[in-house]
């Protein structure tokens, strides 16, 4: 049986920021009214984490729950364990008005790590990147350059980014570019 | 002639000398010259010639006002034109040419122009090329091109790299002289944040230069403690060389930074366009001063008195040994001082004003310097450069009173306020009486969504000239700027500055007062397009009263510095010419940019591959491997076909579409939207958006199924599966996924909100392969792991298992009316699954096929394509597809609009098929069917056209689709269609679906 590869292939490019495939992902939608408390219970159960906050990210275990609408999350997991999550979530949402779904192959994750990974987003990104502004825990789902993404910081030189996948090659080659020796303009301190 | 002083220049470093050179000739100058200060060091005082009359042209300014020295800078695929010289800071090996001459700088012919200037005046292009018509395209038009104009165009690619910065913050300052710092000050030290942006090299502005003193410290020792304090604050980015270009709504502000104009080819960013969102913009913009308009005001050597303090303080260049200063303000005496400082000789000091008085007036006196009182230059002498002026008085009529020889002119016609960026989104402006200039109304600010204002001006800018109240000014706006965005210590402390406030400056708008047609005639506004007084006093005559009419008719302020320097004299020449007052005359609009910026600034990082996104399929590299013609689908890349070796496409077209037909083919059909609807109302919400019944579709079954709009006019179509009771699968076409998502989403946000369904764009999820032709399922079945037989998978069914190892699903439905199986994979495993494919299937010549082979299969069944047979217009009875309109839903969107007469019109134009009578003529895509009767307009009538048309190998013979009026009752017609030479193409109306209209081929 053959494995699974991702649309970046492992691709890397080290600048002022390093550019890199995040590598496979399991990523599980859940479409639900969030702020129904029997979801918050439900996703709970499944996964052990609270719901987040608007434009926040929640954890538990090898798990990250991302806000991505008011009746949207994007949960993020190992790649092989999100058809074991999909089955738990469906199982506890049993009954509910609920739509999960197993999309790990729908987009791809890039990680950004280096001094500058605010600046490398902030040319993309009509976000206050500001430290302070935005700090771990919390995500956006924005734009970078021309691509719809969506970012986080892991902390204050490490951040992710997902897009779809079949402009994750387009978008890697902009942040590489973006992310080229000398480049930075040195905003955020 | 300019030269170097031997001493001083605050700016320069003579320790580090640089090479450049100028129309070819090698110079040098000094690290922290600009390419202006350089030039006159050189004595290069000439440096352009005039847009229409070939004027020759010296440097005016020191700053972004500059309208005459713009040069063309660099070489080759780094050519820009139109560079301003003074705002070009000097590097090594830099290289400029001067433009508009022909043949040369010193000897030019279109000078004759100016000659024949009073047969050019105001409105000269309107009123002599009307007539005859041909002439202008063929004469005038090229003539006038050659003689008029600015720099060349590039003709390379730029190599640079540019790129966007988006940046948020609580105070943006533009500008970073005395004022600009305080008020940054003020804003960060109330705890906001501050951007503070400043275009030029240097902090500080004018305030080194005019011996300003603050709080008992030196201006440029007062700037340094400033940044230092600034630049320690972590709530605030100072930035050099970066321009406010811009002011928009809700507080968007561009700014344009030239991080690399001094390195390149090095510099890792040319130029950086920030986009930033500023709670507060503070316009500490300063003030630029006025020239005077008298005969010969453009001579090389006449400049602006601030200018000339600037080259000899700041640079060490001398404008010439002697320099006569005319002047309407008190300010104009600081610029005597400077020469005198530098050792350098003033023969007089011409004041417009009958009793000039005050301490600078008084301190030049004592310089033993002669002042004239009520005096003004009635003409310049010179014509490369200035030899001298006549002297007359200034309320006369320009008779010569004395001749003073000199090399340099310096005029001192006031300030005005730069009030660009406050007006760029809408702050007004007030008319000072006082000192007669347009300066920002704080009362009227440009305003927010708050509907509070967000531009707040500081120091010069808002007014005041003199160095305290601008100061004040500035802390002050500072302050109430950062506590408008709740950010509040208490009142800050305003530095205090030394010495007291300018008299007050006379209104000088003509020079003399009653100049008559002659000298009027030589008394330049616009520098840069040639406008003189005459030209503003000649449209006043000819009727024109708006400003707005008379920039556009006589040019006055719509040259590439936009008037900076012409603005405040035009307008006063109008109003004095139409006798009305100037705040009734009012401005004409300033628009963004405050200075030009580069087209590269603009593009950021959009360009060469990163100029737009390319999608890719999971299978994308092995297409590019195998050498696929690409196709733009939306933003997919789509093989076309995959031409072998030498093969035309046409051949390799016809090859894979017979080797699917007679074995099996493999496409990549990754790129179909694929949208999941969810959830008990999934099923009545489909038959809503579609308009044939989905509720009765069985679980795990196919349906073909259209969408219409709310107009009735097809928009989109693909299969329907249905996963699960409360669950389908909504196949899209390519270039149709997100706009059908997004249509979905807003059906049930906004009207069908209590509709329980969710849905979810899941195109990227999947890679999808279509396996074609009689050979497919034992393909299929070699790889094994699923029963495909047609009872367990019969046509217009789905399966779920595993192919080969890998989890699938499979849709047994055909678009070439071929055995045909979809496989749906994961995205990560798309690849794998071909790879799979293709091996099991070489036994059996297994061939991938392109788009092109798709569409010739899907026409040689009649099926259509959105986007060939609908253009927004068509209805699905028109195509024949009447059947895929529900009868018996009480509503889907579109049924309404389908019972309205003109879409039930038997007359509409219908699908139908074409066979020409010559089966080797292919007719064109979008033909006419012509009727042989003319309209009443006399054109041609038509009947319809082709909307698909192809060679079909499989039937060996031309094949088309046409929307034809009333194209259902024309079976067996023939009709005429127009080729672009003219000639007629006959074709005959047929059936469209060419093959197997008994669909056996894939009921099998």
């Amino acid at each position: 049986m053959s494995e699974a590869v991702t649309a970046l292939a492992g691709a890397t490019y080290e600048g002022a920021v390093t550019v890199a495939d995040g590598g496979l992902t399991g990523m599980v939608q859940l479409r639900a009214d969030l702020a129904d408390a029997a979801v918050a219970t439900a996703v709970k159960a499944a996964t052990g984490a609270d719901l987040p906050d608007r434009r926040r990210i929640s954890a538990a275990k090898e798990q990250r729950l991302l806000w991505m609408s008011p009746d949207e999350l994007l949960i993020l997991t190992d790649h092989g364990a999100a058809p074991d999550l999909v089955k738990r979530l469906s199982t506890e949402l049993t009954g509910q008005h609920a739509l999960v779904l197993d999309l790990s192959d729908a987009r791809s994750r890039i990680r950004l790590s280096g001094q500058g990974v605010r600046e490398v987003l902030a040319k993309g990104a009509p976000v206050d990147l500001a430290p302070g502004r935005f700090e771990p825990g919390e995500v956006r789902r924005t734009r970078i350059g021309q691509i719809a993404a969506a970012f986080w910081l892991l902390s204050e030189t490490e951040a992710e980014v997902i897009c779809f996948r079949s402009v994750a090659p387009f978008l890697f080659d902009w942040l590489s570019t973006a992310a080229r020796p000398g480049s930075l303009p040195g905003h955020f301190r | 002639m300019s030269s170097r002083l031997a001493t001083g220049g605050r700016r320069i470093d003579r320790s580090k000398r640089l090479s450049f050179s100028f129309n070819g000739t090698k110079l040098t100058g000094f690290e922290g010259d600009t390419l202006a200060s350089a030039l006159l060091a050189n004595g290069q005082d000439l440096v352009g010639r005039s847009f229409k009359y070939h004027r020759p042209r010296g440097i005016v300014a020191a700053g972004a006002e500059e309208p005459n020295a713009l040069v063309a800078l660099g070489q080759g695929d780094r050519m820009e034109p139109n560079q301003r010289a003074t705002i070009t800071e000097l590097f090594d090996g830099l290289s400029a040419r001067s433009q508009n001459h022909w043949p040369s700088l010193q000897f030019d012919i279109g000078a004759i122009n100016a000659r024949l200037s009073r047969f050019l005046p105001a409105g000269f292009y309107y009123k002599t090329f009307m007539q005859p018509r041909a002439a202008w395209k063929h004469l005038f038009e090229p003539v006038i091109r050659k003689s008029a104009g600015l720099g060349p165009a590039p003709t390379q690619g730029d190599p640079d790299r540019y790129e966007y910065f988006y940046a948020h913050t609580d105070v943006l300052v533009a500008g970073g002289g005395i004022a600009g710092l305080a008020a940054a000050r003020a804003a960060a030290e109330a705890g906001a944040r501050v951007l503070l942006v400043e275009q030029d090299s240097r902090f500080g502005g004018r305030s080194a230069t005019d011996g300003v003193v603050i709080d008992g410290t030196d201006a440029e020792a007062w700037v340094a403690e400033q940044v230092a304090a600034l630049s320690a604050m972590p709530n605030v980015d100072l930035r050099l060389r970066t321009m406010a270009a811009g002011v928009y709504d809700h507080g968007y502000v561009t700014l344009y930074e030239r991080a690399g104009d001094r390195d390149p080819g090095a510099a890792p960013v040319r130029h950086r366009l920030w986009r930033v969102r500023a709670g507060r913009t503070v316009t500490a913009t300063g003030a630029i001063e006025r020239p005077i308009s008298f005969a010969g005001n453009d001579r090389p050597g006449v400049m602006l008195a601030s200018a000339v303090r600037d080259y000899i303080d700041l640079y060490a260049v001398s404008p010439g040994d002697r320099t006569v200063v005319v002047t309407a303000t008190d300010d104009g005496y600081r610029t005597a001082l400077a020469v005198r400082d530098a050792g350098l000789d003033v023969p007089a000091v011409l004041d417009t004003r009958p009793d000039p008085k005050g301490p600078l007036v008084d301190a030049v006196r004592a310089r033993g310097i002669r002042v004239e009182a009520g005096r003004g230059i009635a003409k310049v002498r010179g014509t490369r450069r200035v030899t001298g002026v006549d002297i007359c008085a200034q309320a006369g009529e320009g008779a010569v009173i004395e001749h003073v020889p000199c090399e340099c002119v310096a005029m001192a016609g006031g300030w005005s306020p730069v009030v660009h960026l406050w007006s760029h989104c809408g702050g007004k402006l007030l008319w000072d009486e006082t000192a007669h200039h347009f300066r920002p109304d704080p009362d009227r600010p440009p305003t927010g969504a708050d509907g509070q204002g967000f531009a707040v001006t500081a120091g010069t800018a808002s007014g005041p000239m003199d160095t305290g109240a601008a100061l004040a000014d500035a802390v002050e706006a500072g302050h109430r700027a950062a506590k408008a965005l709740g950010h509040d210590k208490g009142a800050p402390r305003i530095p205090q500055a030394d010495g007291t406030a300018d008299g007050p400056p006379a209104a000088v708008w003509m020079m003399p007062h009653g100049a008559g047609p002659e000298l009027r005639g030589k008394a330049f506004l616009d520098f840069q397009n040639d406008v003189k007084v005459s030209d503003v006093q000649l449209a006043a005559q000819e009727g024109y009263q708006s400003v707005e009419h008379t920039k556009r008719y006589t040019t006055l302020g719509m040259a590439t510095d936009q008037g900076k320097l012409s603005n405040i004299n035009g307008l006063a020449i109008l109003s004095d010419s139409l006798g009305a007052p100037i705040p009734e005359v009012g401005t004409t609009t300033f628009r963004p940019p405050y200075t030009p910026i580069s087209l590269g600034a603009v593009a950021g990082e959009a360009r060469g591959s990163l100029f737009k996104p390319v999608r890719r399929t999971p299978i994308h590299d092995w297409h590019a491997d195998a050498g696929a013609v690409w196709e733009p689908v939306g933003d997919w890349r789509r093989p076309y076909c995959y031409p072998k070796d030498e093969e035309s496409h046409r051949d390799a077209v016809n090859r894979e579409i017979t080797a699917t037909r007679s074995g099996v083919g493999l496409l990549d059909a990754s790129t179909l939207g694929k949208i999941i609807v969810s959830g008990p109302d999934a099923a009545a919400f489909l038959d809503l958006t579609y308009t044939n019944m989905m509720s009765s579709l069985k679980v795990g079954r196919c349906r073909y199924g259209l969408m219409c709009t709310e107009n009735g006019f097809l928009f989109d179509d693909g299969v329907v599966v249905r996963l699960s009771e409360d669950s389908f699968l909504c196949h899209t076409t390519s270039g149709g996924s997100d706009r059908v998502h997004a249509w979905m989403e807003e059906w049930l946000q906004t009207e069908w909100w209590d509709l329980k369904v969710w849905t979810s764009n899941v195109t990227e999820q999947f890679g999808q392969i279509a396996i074609v032709g009689p050979k497919a399922r034992s393909v299929l079945e070699r790889l094994g792991g699923m029963d495909l037989s047609a009872e367990a998978l019969p046509f217009m069914a789905m399966a779920e298992g595993t192919l080969g190892g890998i989890g699938v699903r499979i849709f047994r439905i055909s678009f070439s009316g071929e055995l045909s199986y979809e496989i749906a994979v994961p995205a990560g495993r798309a690849r794998a699954l071909w790879d799979m494919l293709l091996a099991e299937g070489a036994a059996d010549g297994i061939t991938p096929y392109g788009t092109e082979a798709l569409h010739v299969m899907r026409a040689e069944k009649g099926y259509i394509m959105i986007g060939d047979e609908t253009d927004g217009t068509v209805i699905p009875q028109d195509l024949n597809l009447g059947w895929a309109v529900s009868k018996k839903k009480s509503d889907f969107i579109g049924k309404r609009a389908m019972e309205r007469s003109a879409l039930t019109d038997p007359d509409r134009k219908q699908l139908v098929g074409l066979e020409t009578e010559d089966p080797a003529l292919v007719l064109p895509d979008g033909a006419h069917a012509v009727s042989g009767q003319t309209n009443r307009f006399g054109q041609q009538e038509t009947l319809g056209h082709v909307t698909s048309t192809y060679w079909s190998p499989t039937l060996n013979r031309s094949i088309a689709m046409a929307l034809v009026s009333g194209g259902s009752r024309r079976m067996g017609e023939t009709l005429d269609f127009s080729l672009e030479d003219g000639r007629i193409a006959k074709a005959r109306v047929v059936d469209p679906v060419f093959l197997d209209k008994d669909g056996e081929r894939q009921n099998v």
